[in-house]
């Protein structure tokens, strides 16, 4: 530790103005917050003194996302060895398959975002940002496994750029950025997004695994099932067995690597909670609403819209709706700020997702346009609450006179 | 013929002053029709030909029109322009005018217009006022070309309908991207268009 402060130390100079890199300040100011806790004190004014800034905010936010990496990680090798029908292979194997076919997607997702911020921040002779750690690790999470490299990385780049930078870096951006990514991929290449294809992978990967695909194998979610279904939605696994909503819950189901297990999810939601980094209000509230909107939805079912016969509860567990409650609307950047806006943002984000996924045959899965909707309105929700707490005190003021 | 005022009137909107870049008018249009070159350069033409004409014309009568029914007048004016340049091309190009739909009908509401008229026509001798039209109409036209050179390049891999990325890369993985084709991603490009726009001329920023 000692040799490493000593270090940096050592070469600071040369980073600051005058230096030999002095380009390269922001690379430098960036190291040594991420290694050290910074020495700069507030000069003027009272602070709240609380050691919980950013990055620990970011780390916190990555730690409860591990769950969901790790179990995305073993889904991802476990329906490959079922769709091979080796299905008895050991879960390591399993799992170090998932592993090297997640990591190149994550080193693509944080090159290319990393990237753009390093660019962005030695342009604008700024520290750099470390929003991206949360995005960078959310990417992966929620695009499909066989989407191509270079498909995620320009999206990616997208987001960045159009999401984040223009609207003025970390902190700033109206829209949650990974979700950019994903509604990029999803309305560029809607052939790689859904359907068949694209979230079982089938070919080997560093010669592990690989093998002929068993003849009743179909690699659609569940929800995409449903929603093409006739008649009463019948979901299967990838070999045509039928599921049930623990399957759901458990989470060995075809989809995104990090929607899938609601259990994953539920580990990472505690974490956020207890540390206080995510709002409950949010998070309650977008299951409220998913749960009242689907008991309605259910209670009114149809078939022309085979979703409607869900019950509520698997309306839940399947597809990315708790993915999306838990790591997503509760992005306290993009999300409602004030406390009864909070409970609203949340329950409008519940209701528009059910009501995307069963009442549109185009997106069987609702809750990334449900969440990037009501990113929109957040601002617009929370003007509405101030201002009406000041007319109610103005009111208030004005009858005691 | 070209004196330094006509001369202005003629080059400025290309690029110091132009209607979509810098006024932010006719933005809809510019949006709808650029999806590829075609029709986005049967419009360019149209809204040139509207433009200029309509120019004349009320520069002639400005000092006839009652000021108070002056927008009624522009309007019966655009309205007759426009319908004659549709004629013409249900006449001749047909499935372009197709492709192009109520677009060429809504010339009549384009903002461009009405703010030429208004601003130009009313208090300018039918020369300058021809010179303004075309100028303007050449600025919007050249928008629309930059746009729909890079939805049609990007969205369909074509230029003129003309295949130009190589069949190689779509053996290797490429694809075209379907986002280029709706109306956000053109939304967008004009955006970074007048994004650069600005950054290369300084007198345009604003604090």
């Amino acid at each position: 530790m000692k040799a490493l402060r000593n270090f940096m130390n050592k070469v600071e100079p040369s980073f600051r103005p005058g230096g030999k890199w002095a380009k390269l300040e922001s690379v430098y100011d960036g190291m040594e917050t991420f290694l050290f806790t910074p020495n700069t004190t507030s000069r003027s004014g009272s602070h709240i003194h609380d050691g919980n800034d950013l990055k620990r905010t970011m780390i916190t936010v990555v730690v409860a996302l591990i769950p969901a990496l790790l179990f995305g990680m073993y889904n991802i090798g476990y329906q490959h060895y079922l769709a091979i029908g080796n299905s008895h292979e050991g879960w390591f194997t399993m799992f170090m398959y998932g592993l090297f076919a997640m990591l190149p997607v994550i080193i693509v997702s944080y090159g290319v975002g990393l990237g753009i911020e390093f660019i962005g921040a030695q342009i604008h002779h700024k520290e750099i940002q470390e929003g991206f750690l949360v995005t960078g690790i959310l990417i992966p999470l929620i695009v499909p496994i066989n989407t191509p490299l270079w498909m995620t990385a320009l999206a990616t780049a997208f987001a960045v750029i159009f999401a984040k930078e223009i609207f003025g870096g970390t902190g700033m951006n109206i829209f949650n950025v990974a979700l950019i990514t994903r509604a990029f991929l999803f309305f560029s290449y809607p052939s790689h997004m859904s359907g068949d294809e694209p979230f079982v992978k089938v070919d080997s990967i560093l010669g592990m695994g690989g093998g002929t695909v068993v003849d009743s194998f179909t690699g659609a979610t569940p929800l995409g099932q449903v929603a093409t279904s006739v008649g009463e939605p019948a979901m299967t696994n990838i070999l045509g067995e039928p599921i049930s909503c623990l399957d759901a819950f458990i989470g060995l189901i075809p989809g995104s690597p990090g929607e899938t297990s609601m259990i994953a999810i539920l580990i990472g939601a505690v974490i956020l909670l207890i540390t206080g980094i995510a709002s409950w209000r949010i998070m309650c509230s977008v299951f409220v609403g998913g749960l009242a909107m689907g008991a309605l939805v259910y209670a009114l079912p149809s078939h022309v819209y085979p979703a409607s016969m869900l019950d509520p509860v698997t309306q839940l567990c399947l597809g990315g709706f708790a993915f999306g409650a838990v790591f997503m609307a509760t992005d306290p950047v993009t999300g409602a700020r004030t406390k009864v806006g909070q409970y609203i943002y949340g329950l409008l984000i519940g209701v528009f997702a059910i009501l995307i996924r069963v009442y549109n045959s185009g997106y069987p899965e609702g809750m990334m346009l449900a969440i990037l909707l009501m990113n929109a309105f957040a601002p617009l929700i929370d003007h509405c609450v101030v201002s009406s707490n000041i007319k109610r005190r103005a009111r208030r003021v004005a009858t005691k006179e | 013929m070209l004196s330094k005022k006509n001369k202005e009137a003629l080059f400025n909107p290309l690029s110091k002053d132009n209607p979509v870049l810098v006024q932010i008018l006719g933005i809809c249009s510019a949006l709808a029709v650029t999806a590829s070159l075609e029709p986005a350069i049967v419009m360019g033409i149209s809204v040139i030909c509207v433009l200029a004409f309509s120019n004349v014309i009320i520069s002639f009568l400005r000092k006839t029109i009652p000021t108070n029914i002056r927008i009624i007048v522009q309007l019966v004016v655009v309205a007759a322009l426009v319908i004659i340049v549709q004629q013409i091309l249900i006449a001749y190009n047909y499935d372009v005018s197709k492709q192009l739909s109520v677009f060429i009908g809504l010339i009549i509401t384009n903002c461009i217009l009405m703010g030429r008229l208004e601003a130009f026509a009313m208090h300018n001798s039918p020369w300058p006022s021809f010179l303004d039209g075309i100028g303007n109409g050449l600025g919007y036209t050249i928008v629309l070309l930059i746009v729909s050179f890079f939805r049609e390049l990007l969205g369909s891999g074509t230029l003129f309908g003309f295949q130009v990325i190589p069949d190689w890369c779509y053996r290797h993985g490429y694809e075209n991207n379907g986002l280029m084709i709706l109306a956000p991603m053109a939304l967008i490009t004009v955006g970074c268009i007048i994004w650069f726009h600005r950054a290369h001329n300084k007198e345009l920023q604003e604090d």
